[in-house]
């Protein structure tokens, strides 16, 4: 059977002791800048492509870069869970439940369980892209702007369910993040925007000053406001594995985590920002019990970081098999595999089969170091927060800062931590959530940049939404979760209504 | 504020450190290895790259770095600086010591920033002194693999005859596809519907997905997807056929009036001696030479440049020609 043959194929090419060697250095390196507060995966495998570039052979430099990729989003996970603070996107969602968790003295069990479930995830993707990868790509390509553009429609609608408090709340903080991404040289007319003649506002607002600013530096300050929080950050720590029930409630939320990442990160674009998001939705919709939901839900860490890793392993099929990178890293990837003198596209799979086959069973190789290597440092981890609280933040938002100068050396990306420390900590005052800000602000550019597409195709005609099936069927989903999202709210006002009038 | 207000790289070094203490270093670089001509190069170069490591100016770039330093008998070391098109880099190098320590490596986007960046902190002509040329990437005309038109000839008549339906993609305003695509509406007098993407990557998957028709990119894009037929090619831009691709006319033998490269050069701040830069340019030429250089460029669908090219002088009249096109075609900025 050639799957069998391919994926024999593979493990050969995987495990010759080379490739396992680099395979696990790339993972080590990864997790090593990866859990450096702010650094999130596209900019650690940038900061670490370079060291690829003297490879003899492509299909090390790959498995290492790929090895970087995981490892990096692990590194990410942990900042998340133990600090609050994600390195990236995605591991934003991660930080809701897993913090909390750690908070609890339980940093240990959701630690164990974002590693395991990102192994689980990583083990079904491998597998998915060995046997689905020509037909998704298929799909794939179906999605035009118009599709892309109500795929972020409904993620942005769905992401409502994410917010523990107000859905009106939910709504308003999505608008401000997708008008703080607007700031900067707009790419379609080459026009500044919002950016008051200052030219290193011309590329925006960075991530890492975002999140940095709105989850780390705000947290410090309302921790100044309230002292009684401001002795260590968790409770007695209650074991450093997950028990038996922990495991059991992890399962159904990683499988479906798994699927729906696998889906969603062969889309282009913000496919795997969403797949995070969007299982912690889903997982909250589907709970029995949605009020544990960012009180420290295991569900919430299980969920979201299975579809992440199945993302990030899925988000390597259209580069596979069309040689057409789905974000950032990727086109990176592209890159260097091209300095290898890969010639990459459709007929990489026949011309270069040690490659494609070789990548795919060290993903999974890949994976499996990275709990190997990250269980037995857990301990490790958690100890650290036990360092007093003044200690630790003060040290961490320095780190932070020299972190973030360091990746453009901009002075106003350090700048933007204080601004948006300070408007975290008058959202928090507020009754604000500061999480659908920054997935407002993460898919803003997606959304409009999809919109203004999709509209200059069709000539202005913005029917072309609703008349390609696709879009519509996707908008019309979209559509029933708003529903789904305002029907609660307004049962309970007609209660109170009701109560009123009693 | 503009960015020259802001610390050099020298000083990026030590982030945490001091003011007082950076200065001192400043003041120190500067002393020990300014202007000494005769001695250069006794220090590693840095090459600063104004776009992401692993993009096709990146790659050439840590090309041709390699056997310039062992022209020079030193480390040539790459750093990426991106941002805002290249010109975040740009402006670093634009204030750099004058001592021929750092080199800017960059494309075509010298001579369009001017007109694109109304704002810009540096002009390219007079901020710099050009080392020389380095490659000149040819340019390919590719369309979704179920367009109409034939062959380049019928490409040609396709378009001026359904000019107001065809979707025209590019990788955002001032990129390589965004300026050919330019010059093809202008060699044909017709105006397409442009659609803008960020960057090639995108482009590239909405055209083999066939949501738009036309695309006008660098070899170093797009010859994998020419080669196993996900896109259709017609022509290339140069004057010479492309080894590498050389079933395709060139544009001017399938009767259309264009002639677009993307020219890559380096440059050093304008103070910097002339003597040192001519070392660079010895330097460069050199590398130029390098028999790995030449594969591996062929490998990405281009080739280094003849030496009468890889002059100060040459370079230096091409920016001149190049700014003058492009404020005649590009639309001026904000």
């Amino acid at each position: 059977m050639d799957l069998f043959d391919n994926l024999i194929l593979g493990l050969t090419t995987a495990f010759q002791l080379k490739n396992l060697l680099f395979c696990l250095l790339g993972v080590a390196l990864g997790t090593a800048v990866g859990v450096l507060p702010g650094i999130g995966p596209t900019a650690t495998v940038a900061m670490l492509l370079p060291i690829t570039f003297g490879f003899d052979e492509p299909v090390t430099a790959i498995i290492m870069l790929a090895g970087i990729y995981y490892g990096a989003q692990y590194g990410g996970s942990t900042t998340a869970i133990l600090i609050n603070l994600p390195g990236e996107s995605s591991s934003a969602v991660t930080a809701l439940d897993g913090h909390q968790l750690a908070r609890q003295g339980k940093a240990g069990t959701a630690l164990a369980i974002a590693a395991l479930s990102s192994f689980a995830a990583g083990t079904v993707a491998t597998v998915a892209i060995a046997v689905a990868a020509p037909p998704l790509t298929a799909v794939a390509l179906k999605f035009g702007q118009a599709e892309l553009f109500s795929v972020v429609v409904l993620g942005l609608i769905v992401s409502i369910a994410l917010a523990s408090g107000s859905p009106l709340k939910a709504l308003a903080m999505i608008v401000l993040g997708i008008l703080l991404s607007t700031v900067g040289r707009d790419g379609f007319t080459n026009t500044a925007r919002f950016t008051f003649g200052i030219p290193d506002l011309d590329a925006g607002f960075n991530f890492v000053s975002v999140a940095v600013g709105l989850f780390g530096v705000a947290e410090i300050l309302r921790n100044l406001h309230d002292p009684q929080h401001s002795g260590r950050i968790v409770g007695a720590i209650k074991g450093l594995w997950p028990g038996r029930e922990d495991l059991r409630r992890s399962v159904a939320p990683a499988t479906r985590g798994t699927v729906l990442g696998s889906i969603l990160g062969v889309l282009p674009g913000g496919g795997h920002v969403l797949a995070s998001f969007g299982s912690y939705a889903l997982e909250k919709k589907v709970s029995r019990n949605p009020k544990e939901f960012g009180h420290g839900a295991i569900a919430g860490v299980a969920g979201p970081e299975a579809a992440n890793n199945a993302a990030a392993q899925t988000s390597f099929i259209p580069l596979l098999t069309l040689g057409l990178p789905a974000n950032g890293v990727m086109a990176m990837i592209a890159g260097a595999l091209i300095l290898q003198g890969i010639a990459l596209g459709p007929s990489v799979i026949q011309d270069e089969p040690e490659l494609v086959w070789g990548l795919i069973a060290s993903m999974w190789i890949g994976n499996f170091l990275l709990v190997l290597l990250n269980l037995p440092l857990i301990g490790m981890w958690v100890k650290m927060l036990q360092v007093p609280y003044w200690v630790l933040f003060p040290a961490i938002v320095v780190f932070a800062c020299i972190g973030c100068y360091s990746i453009r050396g901009n002075i106003y990306e350090v700048l933007g931590i204080v601004v948006f420390g300070l408007i975290g900590y008058l959202l928090i005052r507020a009754g604000c959530e500061p999480v659908p800000l920054l997935l407002g602000f993460v898919l803003g550019p997606f959304l409009e940049e999809y919109l203004r597409r999709a509209l200059i195709i069709s000539r202005g005609d913005p029917m072309t939404f609703l008349t390609r099936p696709i879009s519509a069927t996707l908008l019309g989903l979209a559509l029933v979760a708003l529903v789904i999202a305002v029907l609660p709210t307004i049962r309970r006002k007609r209660e109170v209504v009701f109560a009123e009038e009693e | 504020m503009s960015p020259r207000s802001w610390p050099t790289r020298t000083l990026r070094a030590g982030a945490v450190a001091a003011a007082a203490l950076l200065t001192l270093t400043a003041c120190g670089d500067g002393g020990g290895e300014g202007g000494d001509a005769a001695s250069f190069p006794e220090d590693d170069i840095s090459m600063i790259v104004p776009f992401s490591a692993g993009g096709p100016t990146d790659t050439v770039t840590r090309l041709i770095a390699e056997p310039m330093g062992e022209a020079l008998e030193v480390q040539v070391l790459v750093e990426n600086v991106e941002g805002a098109g290249g010109t975040v880099g740009g402006a670093e190098a634009a204030q750099a010591d004058p001592d021929g320590y750092t080199v800017l490596m960059h494309h075509i986007g010298m001579s369009t920033a001017p007109t694109l960046y109304e704002d810009l902190a540096y002009d390219p002509q007079t901020d710099f002194k050009t080392v020389g040329l380095v490659t000149e990437v040819p340019m390919t005309i590719i369309a979704r693999k179920d367009f109409e038109a034939t062959d380049a000839k019928d490409l040609i008549t396709y378009l001026k005859e359904n000019a107001d339906s065809v979707n025209l993609a590019h990788a955002g305003v001032g990129s390589a596809s965004n300026l050919c695509g330019l010059l093809l509406q202008d060699a044909l007098g017709v105006t397409f519907n442009e659609v803008p993407y960020d960057g090639t990557g995108p482009a590239m998957t909405e055209l083999v997905g066939g949501q738009v028709d036309l695309m006008c990119d660098q070899t170093t894009n797009t010859s994998s997807q020419i080669k196993d037929g996900s896109v259709k090619a017609y022509a290339v831009t140069t004057p010479e056929r492309v080894e590498s691709l050389s079933d395709l006319p060139t544009a001017q033998e399938s009767g259309l009036d264009l002639e677009v490269s993307v020219w890559h050069g380096l440059y050093v701040p304008a103070e910097t001696p002339d003597d040192v830069v001519a070392k660079l340019t010895e330097a460069l030429q050199a590398a130029l030479k390098d028999q790995t250089v030449i594969d591996e460029m062929a490998k990405l669908g281009t080739a280094p440049v003849a030496e009468d090219q890889a002059t100060p002088e040459a370079h230096s009249a091409k920016l001149k020609e190049q700014t003058e096109l492009w404020a005649g075609i590009l639309p001026a900025g904000g």
